[in-house]
């Protein structure tokens, strides 16, 4: 059973996931099955770029992101998946090695007006690396279950 | 990759087509989406999705290959004619992603790429960013996927 529901998130609610450290090895696997451009396969190719240096596909970034999130959030919550993202910046190059701590905060939480069962929580996911800089930022509207349906929120 | 100023605003690219299998939607979601829906056919058949569904990441990571694959192609073709190859710079982000219908196993889709607008950048002397409205098609005819993506690309030289 569910954790939490939509009624559990306000504008002060504030989470952090990780650390979870991004290897080499993985930043090169990602990018070959998903994203295989220079900067992201191969150090020396990469060092010729505006990367200056491997670093990881922003896409495998949005994904470690996703498995934090999932793992501390989601699957304790009555989430019926996200609609889409409105906005991702890609703001730092994240380089082999990084740890990487996801902090989260609520931008907006309404109850749907069509459907009764359910809410929309807006979140804000910043990203960080273990040099305290913003990596990563990502909105997104959640659609999640409420715990008393039909009651106004 | 042509130079940025080589690239003009409805330019489209048909990138190719990504069928996905219920193993690979499963072997995506177990590394970094591991929600039901994705996981598993008996929880996701509960679910309001009603059948195995890929993760929303699985939908664009496939995009973003089959556009990697796109460029590769164009370039060797450039090669080929003795034309030089533009450098393609990251993306600083992207906008308006929407997951519009659940992408079930067996589900082939069609992506394509098109481009809406273009701005050159004060902050990095001999690049512009490209802006391109990303989508991906089913094999109904329905639009799954859209987002607008960037990234920068080399100007010509002396263009700026």
């Amino acid at each position: 059973m569910p954790k939490y529901y939509f009624e559990d998130f306000s504008l002060r609610w504030t989470a952090q996931y990780g650390p979870r450290r991004v290897t080499r090895e993985e930043i090169i696997g990602f990018a070959a099955q998903y994203d295989p451009q220079p900067m992201h396969l191969d150090e020396e190719a990469a060092r010729h770029t505006m990367l200056g240096g491997l670093a990881a596909s922003g896409w495998h970034s949005c994904c470690i992101m996703m498995k934090l999130i999932a793992d501390g959030l989601l699957l304790d919550t009555a989430s019926m998946g996200a609609p889409g993202i409105d906005e991702v910046k890609w703001l730092k190059p994240v380089r082999p090695g990084d740890s990487l701590t996801v902090q989260g905060s609520v931008l907006d939480a309404r109850a749907s007006q069509s459907k009764p069962d359910r809410g929309f929580v807006k979140f804000l996911w910043e990203v960080f690396n273990d040099r305290g800089e913003c990596v990563m930022t990502l909105v997104c509207p959640q659609m999640i279950l409420r715990r008393h349906p039909g009651v106004p929120a | 990759m042509r130079y940025f100023d080589d690239i003009n605003v409805g330019d489209r690219m048909a990138l190719g087509t990504v069928t996905f299998t219920a193993e690979d939607i499963k072997t995506f979601a177990a590394q970094y989406d591991p929600q039901e829906f994705h996981m598993d056919e008996a929880a996701a058949a509960r679910s309001h999705f009603g059948a195995l569904c890929a993760s929303g990441w699985h939908t664009v990571a496939a995009w973003m290959n089959l556009r990697v694959q796109y460029g590769r192609r164009e370039d060797a073709e450039r090669s080929a004619r003795g034309e030089v190859i533009a450098r393609l710079g990251p993306s600083p982000g992207f906008r308006e992603l929407k997951w519009l219908k659940p992408v079930y196993a067996g589900d082939t889709i069609t992506y394509a790429s098109e481009v809406v607008e273009k701005r050159v950048t004060k902050s990095r002397p001999g690049w512009g960013i490209v802006f391109a409205k990303n989508t991906g098609t089913n094999q109904k005819g329905e639009l799954v996927m859209s987002f607008i993506g960037s990234g920068f690309v080399e100007r010509r030289p002396g263009a700026a």
